[in-house]
């Protein structure tokens, strides 16, 4: 292992429990974009099937695949997960690309009983348990950021984002909480 | 001090819970429950305003959102000042300080009131007649006299203190208006499970039940039904009730614009509290349930403090406990009006008469009032008031059949007015639902819908409570999907409110002003004039004379001018036309719409992964997009020529190291990825061997150069591509979109891995010398990485690409390191370059160091209409290939015309002269003006390392001047110096057999 100091985009940043705003896990990252054809064998070294519905995770343990596209999944898994390896193995051969990015963005958890009222400030998505159930992922916005926004609980969503847009939507998610709390009903279930 | 016109009970106020509050620096006191309105009502404040354009004394009109007059202004503290807020709406809060517009110096004494005596010239069109010529006294005399006289109110000065957010909500049915359609609207729709918003703009949900005394909905008092209901909804945990919520504008797809008021009405609002919050809330299903607005009846000197609409008395009566006056006159077209002459009447205030219009008047209202022995005058027209700033009498006339006039006049203190009411389509209009013309109630009514909207109770024209409750419960059915039936039990006096609508009959002279629209000063005269002078359309009409256009957006005067233009011209309502119905509803504020989008906020700040050590060092910044980088980085008291001259020197002696990290990156992969790069860009790539860099230039289809960047072979199947910081993201959006639109063909895949990767570019002589200690897995000798080689390695343990590139023109690595480890290994390669004379260095110094070696920045030295041989750069073009995006246009004969402006470098003959970026050049410094401009300076800086100035230029046909003088006019403090001279020569600088990069 490297003996070098990581620096994360949110290093430092802290709030209060009660707000239920957290600088997400460090996990590896990879873009996997691939045809049908390569699917079979990324899900054997995936351990799982790559999610075909549009907007949809799947996970097994650590490992979670995020649909973003027809032919575009991010995957995250533990940093020292060989899955990086057996995935270039798998594929040897099959048209597909997997790119390293796990450098590139950084996580946000956004949780507890105003977990949509905070994200709802910047985003303009339905976040009722209908339109979004708990599973979803989506690239989407926050404000003037490009996110993934993915729903990993009924009160809990995992926020990926590149690391320079990172301290914006923090302080943004932050800023928002000093108002009093709202009562959209898309908090509830319908 | 007890508040003389306050009742001694009744209201929705708490009496005990007294508020001091001022009015033009004047000490009162309200109640809690007050708006500035009734709490002025309520001491006998009326005069509370002067008039736009005559500067008339002018009062209360309304009660609500409509009111046209009462526009104050409140001050919180020095920089929480807000003005154009209607009095009817202000809430009172203890401590409340609140002041009068467009009077000066007072409002008892204004000075503009001259205006009123200069009406007969000040008519419609007195703008356009009048300020016409002398055409050169427009500029300094016309328009700051006009501006300075324009608008409304002052702005705050200072910067906003206050807070803003934004909400996005949806639902499944939104509720505009809590009055009784609209509760019974959202009760039938939250019963169904759906999600359910209810918005009203006041502070208390209920509309006109707050307004009401009487009556019994169900076998309650309405005062109980309303509660009862409200609770009933509160506890409904699939509705949000959302007071002091104004629905402001209605946009494509039931999207609905609303602002929620969080701290106006607080007496000490929370530090940190939000002032407002924007809701943009979707909504499967829109209820319009807006109520109806009360129409003034138009005659002259209707304007006076002390006239006032009777449903605003009755509200002040019911909701605020106080009555407009002692004595009071009642002017009427329908029976509405009766209500509150009955109501005040109970009161123990004397009504002096009521002038109905109509010849004859029947129903149960009019039988009441004749019951209680109130003098009822029909056929009766108000045709004029007494007074100055307050009305002291009403003048009353009678018509006898033949024209004539028998008028009396009527000592009072206040005059309520209905004509009638008109229902609020406001929004339904913004949303382009089609408006019906109804005859019978002389009004607009909502016809067809654009969008999922329903319209339920006053707003479509059900005015009667158990009409109102009926409609709303059968139209929130319907919007939630699950109609079930349900009929309200209503018990209370029915009113016909047909009313009246245009101008009362009267035998006053001209000099007597009837107003319309009270807010713009628009007299009926103004609209005779128009259609005297040839206009026919309301909406011609509306711009000459200014009617509906004011901050009420004519919600009081919109259905009289149109009857009074329709009489004129003997046409029916509908062929006037009518004029669109905009947002915002109430003026909103600009901070809402701002929301968070302020201060570091307003945009994205992006910061590489090695920011941080730059702030450490005292680095200044610059914006490039959105990003922070460092332009250079002063010692002791350096200035930026000092500090930037120092570091090139480094770079060209020792070494430098330099943040690039923002450069776009772009990971190509696939086994076409060599085949879309040739589709791409100008430069052939299938012959480019793994490990080896080449530079890549992009043109748009018109053949002009958009981007530019060194692009290397990490595999058969794997490209690095760097663009442009500010290109990145248009770059790779026009690559998807060849990708997915016209090559769907290929298999390749683009990601973006600009922030992937941190980026420390080593430049200098000693480059490699202090990397060979850092760098495991990579030959650094030139012969294994040659210029233009880039290998994948380890550096201090961390993955690598190295890069061997340079901006500079010397021996220059990028070393690309996963962004996590960018700070960590800047500061490792900074500890190693220490006894090697390494410097960091800014943007400044690249600029600088690429301008001496004739390195273009595309979007400085180009702008969008630079070929690449316009750039010099024709060597990068892959001649043999059978297309590229560009290809066709760069065959275009013109842009190979030899005049084109092409890039050279340019010389001054004053070596201590430094040309201004952007500066034109010319043949010669005696052509007339206007001269030939034959280029223009695209980059220019001093050079260190030449011991003098060097510019960048795109001149025409600058290639074949070599050598020639030309001349650029700079600016001088005495004028223009069109004297200096350049001389045209090659833009590489500096090394120009390029062997400092082999080093």
């Amino acid at each position: 292992m490297v003996d070098l100091a990581l620096h994360r985009p949110l290093d430092g940043f802290q709030t209060t429990l009660e707000l239920g705003l957290a600088a997400g896990p460090m996990f590896a990252r990879s873009s996997l974009r691939a045809g049908e054809a390569a699917l079979t064998r990324a899900a054997e070294a995936l351990g799982f099937d790559l999610p075909q519905t549009a907007c949809r995770s799947a996970s097994r343990g650590d490992r979670h695949a995020l649909w973003l596209g027809p032919d575009e999944w991010l995957l995250l898994c533990a940093q020292d997960d060989a899955l990086w390896e057996a995935l270039t193995a798998a594929l040897s051969g099959e048209p597909h690309s997997l790119v390293d990015v796990s450098s590139r963005q950084s996580a946000l958890i956004v949780s507890g009983p105003q977990a949509i009222d905070l994200i709802s400030a910047g985003c303009p998505l339905d976040l009722g348990l209908i339109a979004f159930p708990i599973g979803m992922c989506t690239r989407t916005l926050f404000g003037k950021a490009e996110i993934v926004l993915w729903r990993t609980g009924e009160a809990q969503f995992h926020i990926e984002v590149w690391r320079s847009f990172a301290r914006y939507v923090w302080e943004g998610l932050q800023a928002t909480h000093s108002a009093p709390a709202s009562a959209d009903p898309s908090r509830e279930r319908s | 001090m007890s508040a003389p016109f306050r009742t001694p009970v009744g209201g929705r106020i708490d009496r005990a819970r007294r508020l001091r509050f001022s009015f033009d620096g004047k000490p009162y006191e309200g109640v809690e429950g007050d708006t500035l309105a009734s709490a002025l009502l309520a001491n006998g404040v009326h005069l509370v305003g002067r008039s736009f354009k005559y500067h008339r004394p002018r009062g209360i009109l309304a009660a609500g959102s409509d009111e046209p007059n009462a526009l104050v202004a409140v001050q919180r503290d020095a920089a929480r000042y807000t003005p154009n807020l209607r009095a009817t709406e202000v809430e009172l809060y203890d401590g409340l300080i609140a002041e009068s517009q467009n009077r000066w110096p007072s409002l008892e004494l204004d000075l503009g009131a001259v205006n009123g005596l200069l009406a007969p010239f000040l008519s419609a069109g007195f703008y356009y007649k009048t300020f016409m010529w002398p055409r050169k006294a427009w500029g300094r005399l016309y328009e700051p006299l006009i501006r300075r006289a324009a608008g409304l109110g002052r702005s705050p000065t200072e910067p906003d203190p206050d807070l803003y957010h934004h909400r996005y909500a949806h639902c499944e049915v939104l509720v505009v208006g809590a009055g009784p359609a609209g509760l019974a609207a959202a009760l039938a729709a939250g019963q169904t499970g759906v999600r359910v918003m209810l918005a009203d703009e006041q502070d208390r949900l209920g509309g006109s039940l707050l307004s009401a005394t009487d009556g019994r909905i169900d076998g309650q008092a309405t005062e109980a039904w309303l509660a009862e209901t409200l609770a009933a909804l509160a506890a409904m945990p699939n509705v949000v009730l959302l007071p002091r919520t104004i629905a402001f504008g209605y946009f494509p797809h039931n999207m609905v614009g609303l602002v929620e008021r969080l701290t106006d009405h607080l007496s000490a609002p929370a530090p940190g509290a939000p002032r407002e919050r924007l809701w943009q809330v979707r909504s499967q299903a829109v209820v319009l349930a807006a109520g109806a607005i009360e129409r003034p009846l138009v005659f002259p000197d209707n304007d006076r403090p002390g006239v006032m609409l009777a449903g605003a008395a009755r509200t002040y009566l019911n909701r605020y406990g106080v009555t407009p006056g002692r004595r009071l006159v009642v002017a009427t077209g329908h029976d509405g009006a009766y209500r509150t002459a009955l109501d005040l009447h109970r009161a123990g205030v004397e009504i002096a008469a009521i002038a109905d219009v109509r010849p004859e008047a029947r129903g149960p209202l009019v039988q009441a009032a004749r019951d209680a022995g109130l003098p009822i005058r029909s056929g009766c027209v108000i045709t004029g008031t007494k007074g100055v700033r307050r009305v002291t009498a009403a003048r009353l006339s009678t018509l006898d059949g033949h024209g004539a006039f028998a008028s009396d006049v009527v000592a009072c203190d206040a005059v309520l007015m209905s004509g009638g009411f008109t229902p609020s389509v406001h929004l339904f209009s913004q949303s382009r639902g089609k408006l019906v013309w109804d005859e019978a109630i002389s009004a607009y009514l909502p016809g067809e819908a654009a969008e999922r909207t329903h319209v339920a109770g006053a707003g479509r024209g059900q005015f009667g409570l158990a009409q109102a409750l009926d409609d709303g419960w059968a139209v929130g059915g319907v919007a939630a999907g699950a109609a079930r039936p349900r009929r309200f039990v209503v018990e209370a006096l029915e009113a016909d409110v047909k009313g009246v609508a245009g101008a009362l009959p009267h035998d006053r002279g001209p000099g007597f002003k009837a107003f319309v629209d009270w807010q713009n000063d628009v007299v009926t005269s103004d609209l005779k004039l128009a259609v005297r002078e040839g206009f026919r359309s309301i909406e011609h009409i509306k711009r000459y004379t200014t009617t509906g256009m004011a901050t009420d957006q004519g919600k009081t005067s919109n259905i009289n001018a149109l009857s009074i233009v329709a009489d004129l011209l003997d046409m029916p309502v509908p062929q006037i036309g009518l004029t669109a119905f905009r947002m915002p509803y109430t003026p909103i504020s600009f901070g809402s719409m701002a929301g968070l989008a302020r201060g570091d906020l307003f945009d994205p700040v992006r910061t590489t992964p090695i920011h941080a050590w730059a702030v450490g060092r005292g680095a200044v910044f610059e914006d490039v997009s959105l990003w922070k980088r460092a332009r250079y980085f002063p010692r002791g008291g350096e200035d930026m020529e000092a500090a930037v001259r120092r570091e090139c020197v480094a770079v060209r002696t020792a070494c430098g190291v330099f943040d690039a990290s923002t450069l776009g990156k772009i990971e190509v992969v696939g086994p076409d990825a060599a085949e879309f790069l040739n589709r791409m860009y100008v430069n052939p790539w299938s012959k480019l061997a793994v490990g080896r860099c080449r530079y890549g230039l992009l043109c748009r289809e018109d053949g002009f150069v958009m981007d530019d960047g060194v692009v290397g072979r990490l595999a058969p199947d794997r490209f690095h591509v760097t663009t442009s910081t500010g290109g990145a993201p248009r770059v790779l959006a026009m690559m998807e979109d060849y990708l997915q639109t016209e090559w769907s063909d290929l298999q390749v895949w683009l990601t973006s891995t600009t922030e992937q990767w941190a980026v420390i570019a080593l430049q200098g002589p000693n480059a490699r010398a202090i990397l060979s200690g850092l760098v495991e897995g990579v030959d650094l000798s030139p012969q294994a990485l040659p210029h233009m080689g880039v290998a994948e390695g380890r550096i201090c343990g961390a993955p690598m690409r190295l890069f061997r590139v340079s901006f500079t023109g010397e021996l220059g690595f990028e070393v690309n390191v996963p962004s996590d480890f960018g700070q960590a290994v800047w500061e490792a390669v900074w500890a190693a370059g220490q006894a090697q004379g390494l410097t960091a260095y800014g943007t400044e110094t690249m600029h600088v160091l690429r301008a001496e070696k004739g390195f273009i920045v595309v979007g400085q030295d180009s702008d969008g209409t630079a070929t690449p041989d316009d750039l010099g750069l024709s060597w990068a073009i892959g001649k043999a290939k059978p297309d590229f995006v560009g290809k066709r246009s760069l065959a275009r004969p013109t842009m190979a015309d030899p005049k084109r402006k092409q890039l050279v470098g340019l010389l001054t003959a004053d070596p201590g002269l430094v040309l201004e970026e952007g500066a034109q050049i010319v043949l010669s410094p005696d052509e007339a003006p206007p001269m030939r401009l034959i280029g223009h300076v695209t980059s220019s800086y001093h050079s260190a390392t030449l011991g003098r100035s060097i510019a960048m230029a795109m001149v025409s046909g600058g290639r074949a001047r070599m050598g020639e003088t030309l001349y650029s006019p700079r600016p001088t403090p005495k004028g223009f110096d069109t004297a200096v001279q350049v001389q045209v020569v090659s833009p590489v600088f500096y090394d120009p057999e390029g062997a400092r990069v082999n080093g």
